[in-house]
């Protein structure tokens, strides 16, 4: 039971991950806070289940359908609200209320759009890359199914989100510390105002940003059916609640913190499963709170208490 | 005439005179409730976001407390509801007692603190272990204290004294205070502003209008479930009435409920999917044409919104 809990903490804890990161990438880069990032990721849930239902798209091949269409959305967005918000007296606190009526509006139309109802896919569908992939290095034909690690069985749809979740973080890494955007995207998120003055195209580097940020949380919604249960429009509120967890657990700001508190926040959310099953709901509050009051800059941050 | 008067007879007066004929003049009583609920609710945001700066995400969680402190004093003590109510509001306070370290937070983490925190207390109530003391997920229902007239009326009484609160913010000094905190703490305390002090006593007396509000309205409807009074919308609808009227205003607040609340009835409980996506836009206009609300409209046009 034990090991059981920290494996599959671990499997959720990357997945969180994923939810995070684009979250934490659009703070650290424009000091905005995205309220609407669980609903992108609803967004994300309703392509996978229309990709599925209509033209048998599996989740996976949809990665890259939504990597594009959301960059395709997030960049003129971006030109929409934040210069604007940017140039307020107050933009973090401003951003909160204007992407808070904008989560407002995505949960709106998407409810007239689709109407109230649940919708799931069977985990079944992520389970057949996995069972070619073991077919393959069995040499036989291997049925899909859940999938036994350490002697524990999981859902093969929670190892495949696993993956493509770490491989997800991989990327950003690169993109972050491997290329010249990278290089000026971590300029902007330490001194805006300097790599304004240095030359750099803050703007561009900004809505590039955001675009992946957004990216991020509708590729993780495509995975919303298997982890996190069936998707309704008004699941977006819970999503961002948990993304906040999260990285302020990790701290805001620092994508590296974010791999730790997702990981953590799994473990803590799996044993609570466990271990005191009508509790685990409190968690995300409670550690979102103890973790703020404690070391309100997050396990790997820097300072942000004032007076 | 000081100010403080001239303000309590123009807008005091007047708009609890009003709520107090309108239920001989219309029939739906529990629509006028709402609106006097809305209106505590409003002001209370009003008092710590429009004052002191601080949003409260989670605001309802002092309006659930409140309900719930007056209903669990009713079911196991039996006590009397005037002084439920008392407890109502204490239990409110309470709660903000605990979570003033909050408010060393700043900016967005505070709301988000604020908002995990009424959730929290909201799985807390709910939770089915707890059954026996809160009823957990299966709510509440007061029996033999129904008395619709007298509980408006203490509502009435309520939002006199939280309007009187408000219009005293608005002209001494310990409102200047507090809108100094809001533009810069550090600037208020060189300046001799006992900053902790003055917003934790903000912060409670905003704990306590919505603490009353909750015990008035378990009162009133005496039938809920915990997602009935730790429901997200009363924090929301809270902020986007005193934003949308004009934060630390006195009359921006009872502006924004009259106008907002009022078109909510007319078009949001029949679909509410279209008024969800009519104030999700108009939140983000406000945000991005008109930060200060309404009476910052009225201010550019020459008039004075007290």
């Amino acid at each position: 039971m034990l090991i059981y809990s920290l494996l599959a903490g671990l499997l959720f804890g990357l997945y969180f991950t994923l939810i995070g990161l684009g979250l934490n990438l659009v703070f650290g880069v424009m000091r905005i806070v995205n309220l609407a990032h669980g609903d992108f990721l609803m967004l994300g849930g309703f392509l996978a289940f229309w990709l599925f239902n209509l033209f048998a798209v599996n989740p996976l091949p949809a990665i890259p359908i939504a990597l594009f269409l959301f960059m395709m959305a997030g960049l003129p967005l971006y030109y929409l609200l934040v210069p604007r918000l940017l140039a307020a007296r107050d933009p973090e606190m401003l951003s909160i209320i204007l992407f808070f009526g904008f989560s407002q509006v995505i949960e709106a139309l998407t409810t007239i759009a689709f109407g109230t109802s649940e919708r799931s896919i069977p985990g079944i569908e992520l389970g057949r890359p996995v069972a070619a992939v073991e077919s393959w290095f069995a040499g036989r034909k291997v049925a899909p199914g859940p999938v036994t690690l350490f002697g524990q069985t999981f859902p093969a749809a929670w190892i495949v989100s696993a993956i493509v979740s770490a491989l997800a973080v991989f990327l950003i890494f690169l993109y972050l510390y491997r290329t010249r955007l990278g290089y000026l995207t971590r300029a902007v998120m330490v001194q805006r105002e300097e790599a304004l003055s240095s030359g750099i195209n803050v703007h561009r580097v900004s809505a590039i940003a955001f675009g992946v940020g957004i990216a991020l949380a509708a590729i993780s919604g495509l995975f919303a059916p298997f982890m996190l249960g069936s998707i309704t429009p008004a699941m977006g509120v819970d999503v961002t609640i948990v993304s906040f967890a999260v990285i302020v657990i990790g701290s805001l700001g620092n994508p590296l913190g974010t791999v730790l508190g997702g990981v953590l926040y799994g473990i803590s959310y799996m044993l609570m499963q466990s271990y005191f099953s009508s509790w685990a709901n409190l968690l995300p509050y409670l550690l979102l709170i103890a973790i703020l009051l404690v070391r309100p800059s997050g396990l790997l941050g820097r300072q942000v208490r004032r007076a | 005439m000081p100010r403080l008067w001239r303000h309590a007879l123009a807008i005091v007066v007047p708009v609890v005179g009003a709520m107090a004929v309108l239920p001989a003049l219309y029939g739906n009583h529990l629509l006028l409730f709402n609106f006097v609920v809305f209106m505590l609710l409003a002001q209370g945001v009003n008092v710590i976001y429009g004052f002191t700066g601080y949003l409260p995400f989670g605001y309802v969680g002092f309006f659930g407390t409140g309900a719930y402190g007056f209903s669990l004093m009713v079911v196991h003590l039996a006590t009397p509801p005037l002084l439920a109510l008392v407890a109502g509001g204490a239990a409110a306070v309470l709660l903000g007692l605990l979570l003033t370290p909050l408010l060393r937070l700043s900016g967005a983490y505070f709301s988000i603190a604020n908002l995990a925190a009424a959730l929290a207390v909201l799985q807390v109530v709910s939770n089915p272990d707890l059954q026996d003391i809160t009823k957990g997920p299966y709510g509440i229902a007061l029996n033999g204290i129904y008395q619709p007239t007298l509980a408006y009326g203490v509502a009435l009484a309520i939002l006199a004294a939280t309007l009187m609160t408000v219009v005293y913010l608005r002209n001494s000094r310990f409102g200047m205070a507090l809108q100094a905190i809001r533009e810069d703490p550090i600037s208020a305390g060189m300046a001799g502003i006992n900053v902790v002090r003055e917003r934790v006593i903000a912060w409670l007396i905003s704990a306590l209008i919505a603490g009353l509000a909750g015990s008035v309205f378990a009162w009133y409807v005496s039938v809920f479930y915990p997602e009935t009074v730790f429901g997200s919308e009363f924090s929301i609808f809270a902020i986007v009435f005193a934003l949308f009227g004009g934060p630390a205003t006195v009359l921006g607040p009872l502006l924004g409920v009259i106008i907002l609340y009022g078109i909510y009835n007319t078009i949001g409980i029949t679909t509410p999917q279209y008024f969800q996506l009519i104030y999700g836009l108009l939140i983000m206009v406000l945000v991005l044409f008109l930060p200060n609300g309404l009476a910052s409209l009225l201010r550019r046009w020459g008039i004075d919104v007290p």
